[in-house]
C-alpha cells in the first residue's frame, strides 16, 4: 500500500465530502427542500439541526441518493449522490431502527457487514463500539428502544464508511450513553470519517464542528457552534437558534412588504 | 451478482425462519397432515377393478400445490416486512445487487421447499402407498420449481401491498384461481373455452401437467421437460418484474 501511495498517490479524500447546489425536493404537493446550497467538510462532524418537519430526513435521504430530487444536485465524495461506487463508502442510519427484529444482534450486524466483505471480527468490534457486547446473542426484537437504535448504528459502523449519515442517532438514549456515542463520533471524525448527524435537540450542537440550521426547507445558516452563540446572542444554543429564527423572520417580513 | 452477498442473504432468511417455529411447522408439518386428510377422504371409495385410486391423482397434485401456496404466503409477508421496516431501503444503500437479494430469497425458500416436498412425498409414498409410474425425484423437482414460483409471485405481490392484511388478500386473487383451473377439480380438456384459455396461461397448470406426465410414464418425457422449462421461464420473468419493484431511489 505504501508503494502505491509513493508512486501514484490515490489522491487525498477531497476536502469537501458533500456538496449540494440549489437542491429542491418536492414530495406530493409539499415543497420539502427549497433551494439548498452547502458543503460539508471531510473529517468533520456536521450537525443538521432544525425543528421537526424542517426537512432534515429528506436532506439526509438526498445525500444518501435514495431521494428523487426535483432539481439541483448533491455530490458525495466527488460523485453524484447514489452512485454505485459510493455504496461501499457511505453508511446510513435511519431514524427508526431498520434491523431484523427476529435475528440476534450479532446476526444483524454480520449480515450488513457481509455486504461490505466484513466478517466476524469487524462485527464484534462494531457491536462493542455501541456497548452491546452483553446482548450480542439476544434476539434484537427483545431489546429496548435505545438498544435497538444502537443495533441499527452498529449495522452501519461495521462497514467502516468514509461518510456516515445518522438521522437522530441519540434519541431515546440515556445521558451516559449519549456522551459515549458523541465521544465515538469525535474519534471517528479525528480518524478521517465525515459525519452528518441530525438532531432536534440544540444542546447536541456543541458536539459538532459545523452546523447546518434548517427551517421549513431552507438553510438559515451554516456556522460553527461558537458563531451560533455569537450571532444568536446567547451561550444557550437553543436560545441562540430561536434568536436567529426571529431575526430571519423579521428580515423576511420587511422583504415581504417590499415584494407585495 | 455477488455470490457472497447472495449466500449471506440466503443464510439470513433461513436464520429468520429458524426463529419462527410456526412457519417451520407450516412448511414441514402441515402439508403432510393435509395429505393425510386427503388420503382418508378417499379411503372408502369403491373402485372399478384396475381403475387408479383418486388419491394417486389428487394426492400427487397436492404435492405440487402445497409448496406453491405456502411459499407464496411466507415470502409475500417476509418481503413486505422488509419493505415496511426500512431494512430494504437500507440494504439498497449497500453494494448488494437486487439479483443477489431476490435470488438469495429464492434459494433460501427453495431449500425449505425441497425439505417440505421430501417430507410430503415420503409420507405419500411410504405411508399411503402413492402409486405412480415415474420417479419420486422428478416429483420433488416439480415441487421445488413450484415453490420458487410461489416465492417469485410473493416477492412481486408484496410490492403492491402496504400492510400484511393487504398482502394476505392476494391469496384468493393470485393463488385460488390457479388451484381451481389447474386441472385438479376438472380436467382441463373438459373446461369451457374461456376457462381453458385462462388455464393455459396460468403457471400452476404447467406443473399439474408435468406431474401427470410423471404419473403415467416411467421415464421422463419431452413434455415433462417442456413443462418444467416453461415454468422456469415464468419464474425468471416474474423475478425480473419483482426486481423492477425494488427501487433504490424513491420520491
Amino acid at each position: 500500500m505504501s508503494h502505491t501511495a509513493a508512486t501514484a498517490p490515490a489522491g487525498p479524500e477531497p476536502e469537501v465530502a458533500v456538496a449540494a447546489s440549489s437542491l429542491h425536493v418536492t414530495r406530493g404537493n409539499v415543497s420539502v427542500l427549497r433551494g439548498l446550497d452547502f458543503s460539508i467538510h471531510t473529517g468533520q462532524i456536521t450537525g443538521l439541526l432544525g425543528p421537526s418537519g424542517s426537512g432534515k430526513t429528506t436532506l439526509m435521504r438526498a445525500v444518501m441518493g435514495v431521494q428523487l430530487l426535483t432539481s439541483g444536485s448533491v455530490k458525495v465524495l466527488g460523485l453524484p449522490a447514489g452512485h454505485p461506487d459510493l455504496r461501499h463508502r457511505v453508511g446510513y442510519v435511519t431514524q427508526s431502527p431498520s434491523v431484523y427484529p427476529d435475528l440476534t444482534v450479532e446476526a444483524n450486524v454480520r449480515y450488513f457487514g457481509a455486504m461490505h466483505r466484513k466478517g466476524r471480527a469487524e462485527a464484534a468490534e462494531a457491536i462493542a463500539a455501541v456497548g452491546l457486547d452483553p446482548q450480542a446473542r439476544q434476539k434484537t426484537g427483545d431489546l429496548s428502544g435505545g438498544q435497538l437504535s444502537r443495533v441499527s448504528l452498529a449495522c452501519a459502523l461495521v462497514a467502516r464508511p468514509s461518510l456516515l449519515v445518522l438521522d437522530e442517532p441519540t434519541v431515546g438514549l440515556d445521558p451516559v450513553l449519549r456522551a459515549d456515542l458523541w465521544d465515538r463520533f469525535r474519534t471517528m471524525a479525528e480518524s478521517g470519517t465525515t459525519l452528518l448527524v441530525s438532531s432536534h435537540v440544540m444542546e447536541e450542537a456543541s458536539h459538532c464542528g459545523s452546523l447546518l440550521l434548517l427551517r421549513e426547507g431552507k438553510l438559515l445558516a451554516q456556522l460553527t457552534p461558537a458563531e451560533l452563540s455569537q450571532r444568536g446572542h446567547s451561550a444557550d444554543l437553543e436560545k441562540a437558534f430561536l434568536h436567529i429564527i426571529q431575526d430571519t423572520a423579521e428580515g423576511r417580513s420587511t422583504e415581504g412588504t417590499v415584494r407585495s | 451478482m455477488n455470490v457472497l452477498m447472495l449466500l449471506a442473504t440466503t443464510r439470513r432468511v433461513l436464520d429468520q425462519l429458524r426463529h419462527d417455529h410456526r412457519s417451520i411447522a407450516l412448511i414441514l408439518v402441515v402439508p403432510a397432515l393435509l395429505l393425510t386428510a386427503v388420503y382418508f377422504l378417499y379411503e372408502n371409495e369403491t373402485l372399478a377393478t384396475g381403475a387408479p385410486r383418486t388419491f394417486d391423482r389428487v394426492g400427487l397434485m397436492m404435492l405440487a400445490i402445497f409448496p406453491f401456496v405456502v411459499m407464496f404466503l411466507v415470502t409475500s409477508i417476509t418481503m413486505l416486512r422488509e419493505r415496511t421496516s426500512g431494512t430494504l431501503e437500507r440494504l439498497l444503500t449497500t453494494p448488494i445487487h437486487k439479483a443477489d437479494l431476490l435470488f438469495g430469497y429464492g434459494l433460501a425458500f427453495s431449500i425449505m421447499a425441497a425439505l417440505q416436498s421430501l417430507v410430503a412425498t415420503a409420507v405419500a409414498y411410504w405411508i399411503f402407498g402413492l402409486d405412480i409410474q415415474g420417479s419420486p425425484g422428478l416429483v420433488v423437482m416439480i415441487a421445488v420449481i413450484n415453490a420458487v414460483l410461489g416465492v417469485a409471485l410473493g416477492l412481486l405481490c408484496s410490492a403492491f401491498a402496504r400492510t400484511e392484511f393487504q398482502a394476505v388478500q392476494f391469496m384468493p386473487v393470485v393463488v385460488v384461481p390457479q388451484i381451481l383451473l389447474c386441472g385438479l377439480f376438472v380436467a382441463r380438456e373438459r373446461m369451457n373455452e374461456a376457462l381453458e384459455a385462462v388455464s393455459n396461461v396460468l403457471p400452476l397448470t404447467f406443473s399439474v401437467d408435468a406431474l401427470q406426465e410423471i404419473a403415467t410414464n416411467t421415464e421422463a418425457t419431452d413434455q415433462l421437460w417442456m413443462d418444467a422449462g416453461i415454468m422456469v421461464a415464468i419464474v425468471l420473468a416474474v423475478l425480473v418484474l419483482a426486481s423492477l419493484t425494488l427501487r433504490r431511489r424513491t420520491a
